[in-house]
């Protein structure tokens, strides 16, 4: 078959093509973008835990203070292990950066029988055991911009470590931004004396894991774990996330699918006449199914290459983690992989050929001698489909929101609003009869006319609507379940936040932290009233979930229960237990409820503590859990402290405090107040949304050029009904009027289908899909302004377009248009 | 002399522990110091490099010759000193055992490495007493035991002692240059009577034999023209013992020599620089690192000529993960006027690169 009869079509109407290209796109470049970076990032994290591990057979973590060396020593000593090496592993804060650098600290002469060499040869061993010296990776390298003989300085405490860059690690020793130490040296410099994070294990000959598990008794708050379970754990850690913005891409195709579907139908039915030709001149049905699948595949082709070829471009130029900060210290190399390419581009052809299934179809089946005949095109689509399936579709979906989370991912949550868009879809005819029968009749002839036509043919209008409705409810539900999620994240940071002044030892990394005597140093400026200490360090508390956040605050038991953004709480605690107070994401995790026995593993041993509540927690998303400091300190002796809280004495302002404050760190401490920690939270709320907000972006694009692109279509479809109302006695202005009030009843009708459909998707992700995979609870907030606004602007350009392509086709001779109807 | 050594220890102890890597003070030797046991069995730590090194010939029942190598090194590398780490690197130790077997053709060693501490390496300063991940050398009476689980291999050897330490050089004083620090306290337990088991290949093999243990620990052996070394210590069947050694310069000219003959009523003759000739008779080229070996020496010392042949020709053992070093170590018998004298071990060092230590 011809090329040209399937470019010609295409090639008409760039506008329209353009669009169902674009939305193709989209899909694919947002799918494929999701699966390359977060591949290559788990895949790093994956490799730089094996690499550092070498061929350990076994590993020993905990929290991520680290634990009593002691277990090393038992481990090493076990003749089950053949090979036992000590791992301290901190993230230590640059001096002068707000970054922190992984160091992992080892002992060479173990680690270097777990795996080849660890650094680069022309290095001087004696380095590697040295006191101020380390080894960086050639990525932190290039990161640091330094080289060989080079300082690096560090935060230790309020205090500062220098260490000379003694040589470049071996890229089988280590990826990613990272250092290497000795484990004597890190403990000293570090203030981790008698800590270490991780031992690796080799097995001798023989040795079974199993026994060696059973009979070293490993203190509370460690665990055995084989290598390649951390990277499983990572994975994990970023599955909901990836499988959030999977669907996001998914629902971006189908939407592309449904903009091909309503462009190629119209194109079908403007073309009955054509198609009937070649028909009667020996075209076969096969072939004009062929001709219009063909049209569809190229749309999806060239959607697939510009959506990958975008990726590509933005690899190179930026790279980056979709601004989640999941990935923060693995700079993730991501990597082009072509069978990933592959895949999305063919989901973005697939979608293509979908739209144009239907289509494709309806042509074949056109009888040539009905379709040459004059005022035949309208019949294309002429019959209501039962209303049934959809129906049962909608049903189906209402009760999958229902249904508990699979495996952790909300499976049925994704599947009811999948139901709910194809359910909607499939009544789309019905639905939109519905709405433009209820309008009031106008009462000009040209408004009359307008709505006596949508309502003789409600299908076509639902082929127009099919596309605006998918992306109106896209929109809708995202812009209402980002800004339910950010008006709650703000309420919450104003419950967590009632001081007036915080401070703290240092943003990023694990190796700063306020002594005791600085503590009394901070209280003693003049013009604090009140001071609030926080100790927080990650523990295991559970080998089977990930660590989890302790935090330590001062005066926790005395007010806890008025100041934590409480959910729920326990009506009776077990007596004679310290309370504790886990957040929303931990106890969904952790199976833990109000009155449930806690244990916590504190310097090493098991401490029982009572669950007194439940509070809402969207900063931690692995889980935190609140106790008293002063009854920490009791049980742990550790005594440092990482934030503070700060109440000023009434009428004192915070500047004098902050210059007061400043000199006790001797320049090592950040301040905020609430208000710059809110813009900061915030700020960081909207980067981690940042890929929502342009696919929210992208989907009022895509509902508006489709809208107006199907409504020119119909418009120029209809040049001779135009003639033929211009011949009775219509003035050119009356059937402009009439094509506004089309094109505002078509656009009223799509935005308040897909409006309804949105806000019932928002409750699915707010309710189910959220609480499922992030276990985040939130408040339902309708952002009425922008969806107002939104809506306004849809109705505007709904008509604006009508006018427009209406214009374009009223502007040829009414003699002519006429003519044409032979 | 005495004074000095106590007043250097003195000085050491009193000394503000310095971090990193500032220059630590090691003690040195000026000259003779006598050596008083056990406490002399014991671990040096203050002191740079130490070595407990047996070498020795076994037979196995109703089968061949084999011979054994058991090694501890201890080292202070002045590192980390003043770090009050468990982990702090301020002493390592480093073992090899080999094993040398002609049917196998070449040596099955291996080797451990760890810094001192958590009970999984330690060096007793009050007699032998030294472990290494699982390997272990013990004084026990007279007689040492040593444990070694190799990969290929396991010992479990008792090495008895027919007599009191045999001091070297002057009354332990054994010099290895020409300025009065470059020297070792150095003893030997010559004649050392072997039993226990050596284990390969699946199987575990009763064995006896006569052995040799050097204790040496100094802080400065070398010179900074040193090439390296050769050194042989041998049995001789007629009851004496025989030590030997020279150091070879940089410009392949000889920079020392010493050694000693003890006989069995406790007789012993130093020998001086110029009573010490080795000449190479035979090389033998390492397949593995391309390093040409004199395996095969004639010795004339103490009025004695004897021919050094190896019990095998590649006895080469490549340390450079552990010590960062490769020499060859064996077996060797001596050959006097073509008929076997005695059975010890020759020592090669530095035939490759330069030898640091």
């Amino acid at each position: 078959m011809n090329a040209r009869l399937v470019l010609g079509p295409l090639r008409q109407h760039p506008g329209r093509t353009l669009v169902s290209v674009a939305a193709i796109a989209l899909g694919v470049a947002l799918g494929f973008a999701v699966q390359t970076i977060n591949g290559s990032a788990v895949a790093e994290f994956a490799q730089a835990a094996r690499q550092l591990a070498g061929n350990a057979d076994l590993s020993v973590s905990g929290a991520r203070e680290g634990f009593d060396e002691a277990v090393f020593a038992a481990l090493a000593g076990h003749p089950a292990v053949a090979v036992a090496s000590p791992v301290l592993e901190v993230e230590a804060r640059l001096a002068g950066r707000p970054e922190a650098l992984r160091i992992v600290a080892l002992d060479a002469l173990r680690a270097g029988r777990l795996q080849g060499a660890l650094v680069e040869s022309g290095a001087d061993f004696t380095d590697l055991l040295a006191q101020d010296t380390l080894f960086l990776s050639a990525e932190a390298m290039a990161w640091l911009r330094v080289g060989r003989g080079d300082v690096l300085e560090f935060q230790a405490g309020l205090g500062r470590v220098r260490l000379r860059v003694a040589g470049v690690l071996t890229a089988g020793a280590g990826r990613g931004r990272l250092a290497v130490m000795d484990i004597a040296a890190a403990q000293g410099a570090f203030a981790r004396l008698g800590r270490i994070t991780r031992v690796d294990l080799r097995l001798a000959p023989g040795a079974d894991a199993g026994a060696l598990e059973r009979e070293v008794a490993l203190p509370p708050g460690t665990a055995f774990e084989r290598p390649a379970e951390a990277g499983e754990a990572t994975a994990r850690m970023t599955r909901s996330y990836r499988v959030n913005l999977n669907v996001l891409a998914l629902v971006a195709l189908f939407t592309g699918a449904l903009l091909v579907f309503s462009t190629q139908a119209l194109s079908v039915a403007r073309r009955r006449a054509q198609i009937a030709l070649l028909r009667v001149c020996g075209v076969t049905r096969a072939q004009v199914l062929r001709l219009v699948m063909a049209e569809g595949a190229l749309l999806g082709a060239a959607g697939a290459l510009l959506g990958t070829g975008f990726i590509l471009l933005a690899l190179r130029l930026v790279g980056g983690d979709l601004g989640a900060g999941f990935f923060r210290g693995v700079a993730p190399a991501a990597r082009w992989d072509w069978a990933t390419a592959a895949l999305f581009g063919g989901l973005g052809v697939a979608a293509a050929l979908l739209g144009s299934l239907g289509p494709a179809r309806e042509a074949a089946r056109t009888q040539p001698s009905a379709a040459l005949k004059s005022g035949d095109d309208q019949r294309a689509f002429a019959g209501l489909r039962p209303a049934w399936p959809g129906l049962v579709i909608l049903a189906g979906g209402a009760a999958c929101a229902f249904a508990p989370p699979v495996n952790g991912l909300p499976l049925f949550g994704y599947a009811a609003i999948a139901a709910g868009l194809l359910g909607t879809l499939l009544l789309l005819p019905r639905l939109a009869a519905l709405v433009i029968g209820a309008l009031p009749p106008g009462r000009s002839p040209a408004a009359r006319l307008a709505l006596a036509r949508l309502r003789a043919y409600p299908v076509q209008a639902a082929v127009s609507l099919a596309a605006v409705v998918a992306a109106v409810s896209l929109l809708v539900s995202m812009a209402v379940m980002v800004f339910s999620f950010r008006t709650s994240l703000g309420v919450w940071l104003d419950a967590v936040l009632p001081a007036d002044l915080y401070l703290r030892s240092a943003t990023a990394g694990d190796t700063a932290h306020l002594s005791p005597g600085h503590q009394r140093a901070i209280a003693a400026v003049a013009g604090v009233r009140r001071v609030e200490f926080l100790r927080w360090q990650q523990v295991l508390v559970d080998a089977r979930h990930p660590r989890v956040t302790l935090l330590a605050r001062d005066g926790a038991e005395a007010d806890a229960e008025q100041r934590l953004p409480l959910v729920s709480r326990a009506a009776r605690l077990p007596a004679g237990l310290p309370p504790a107070w886990v957040s929303e994401p931990m106890a969904a995790i952790q199976g833990l409820a109000p009155g449930d026995v806690l244990e916590l593993p504190l310097a090493g041993r098991a401490q029982r503590f009572a669950v007194a509540g439940v509070w809402r927690d969207y900063a931690r998303g692995n889980g935190a859990v609140l106790v008293d400091r002063a009854r920490y300190v009791a049980l742990t002796g550790d005594a440092l402290a990482n934030d503070a809280g700060l109440w000023l004495a009434p009428g004192q302002s915070a500047a004098p405090v902050r210059a007061a404050l400043a000199s006790v760190g001797g320049g090592a401490l950040e301040f905020a107040d609430p208000g710059e920690i809110r813009a900061l939270s915030l700020a960081a709320f909207d980067r981690t949304f940042a890929v929502t907000y342009a696919l929210e972006g992208a989907a009022v694009l895509i509902g508006l050029l489709g809208l107006s692109s199907a409504i020119g279509t119909e418009v120029l479809a209809r040049r001779r009904e135009f003639g033929m109302l211009r011949h009775v006695g219509f003035a050119r202005r009356q059937i402009v009027r009439m094509l506004a009030a089309e094109g505002l009843a078509v656009g009223f009708a799509g935005l308040l289908v897909g409006s309804a459909l949105g806000f019932a998707m928002s409750l699915v992700l707010i309710y189910v899909v959220n609480v499922q995979s992030f276990h985040w609870g939130m408040q339902l907030h309708v952002p009425w302004a922008a969806l107002g606004t939104f809506g306004a602007l849809m109705l505007v350009l709904s008509g604006l377009t009508a006018v427009v392509s209406g214009r374009q086709a009223l502007s040829g001779d009414a003699v002519r248009a006429v003519r044409e109807d032979w | 002399m005495q004074r000095l050594r106590r007043r250097l220890l003195a000085l050491l102890a009193a000394m503000p522990c310095a971090p990193g890597r500032a220059e630590v003070l090691y003690p040195r030797l000026a000259g003779p110091v006598p050596l008083r046991f056990p406490r002399d069995h014991g671990a040096h730590p203050q002191w740079r490099t130490e070595w407990w090194y047996i070498t020795g010939w076994l037979r196995e029942q109703g089968g061949g010759a084999l011979g054994v190598q058991v090694t501890f090194f201890r080292n202070r590398p002045g590192l980390q000193e003043g770090n009050p780490s468990r982990f702090a690197p301020s002493q390592l130790l480093f073992a090899h055992a080999a094993l040398a077997d002609p049917a196998h053709g070449r040596l099955r060693h291996d080797q451990r490495a760890a810094r001192m501490g958590f009970g999984l390496a330690e060096a007793a300063q009050d007699t032998t007493d030294l472990r290494l991940d699982g390997w272990t050398l013990a004084l026990q009476g007279d007689t040492y035991h040593a444990r070694v689980a190799a990969r290929d291999f396991a010992l479990a050897l008792a090495f008895r002692a027919a007599g009191p330490p045999l001091l070297q050089g002057e009354g332990g004083y054994s010099r290895k240059g020409a300025r009065p620090e470059q020297a070792s306290h150095y003893y030997s337990r010559p004649h050392l009577a072997v039993t226990g088991t050596v284990e390969w290949g699946g199987r575990r093999r009763a064995v006896d034999g006569t052995a040799w243990l050097d204790h040496e620990w100094s802080s400065e052996i070398l010179d900074a023209q040193v090439q390296g070394w050769d050194w042989t210590g041998l049995n001789l069947h007629d009851g004496r013992a025989l030590m030997a050694f020279r150091m070879r310069g940089r410009d392949g000219g000889l920079r020392w020599a010493g050694g000693g003959l003890a006989s069995p009523g406790g007789g012993f003759r130093p020998l001086a620089p110029g009573e010490v000739q080795l000449e190479p008779l035979r090389t033998w080229t390492s397949p593995r690192t391309g390093i040409v070996w004199p395996v095969a020496m004639r010795l004339r010392a103490a009025g004695e000529d004897l021919v050094l042949e190896p019990l095998m020709d590649d006895q080469e053992l490549d340390s450079r993960a552990s010590v960062g070093l490769i020499y060859w170590e064996g077996a060797v018998r001596a050959l006097r006027q073509g008929r076997e004298a005695g059975r010890g071990y020759l020592e090669l060092t530095g035939h490759g690169a330069p030898v640091r230590l």
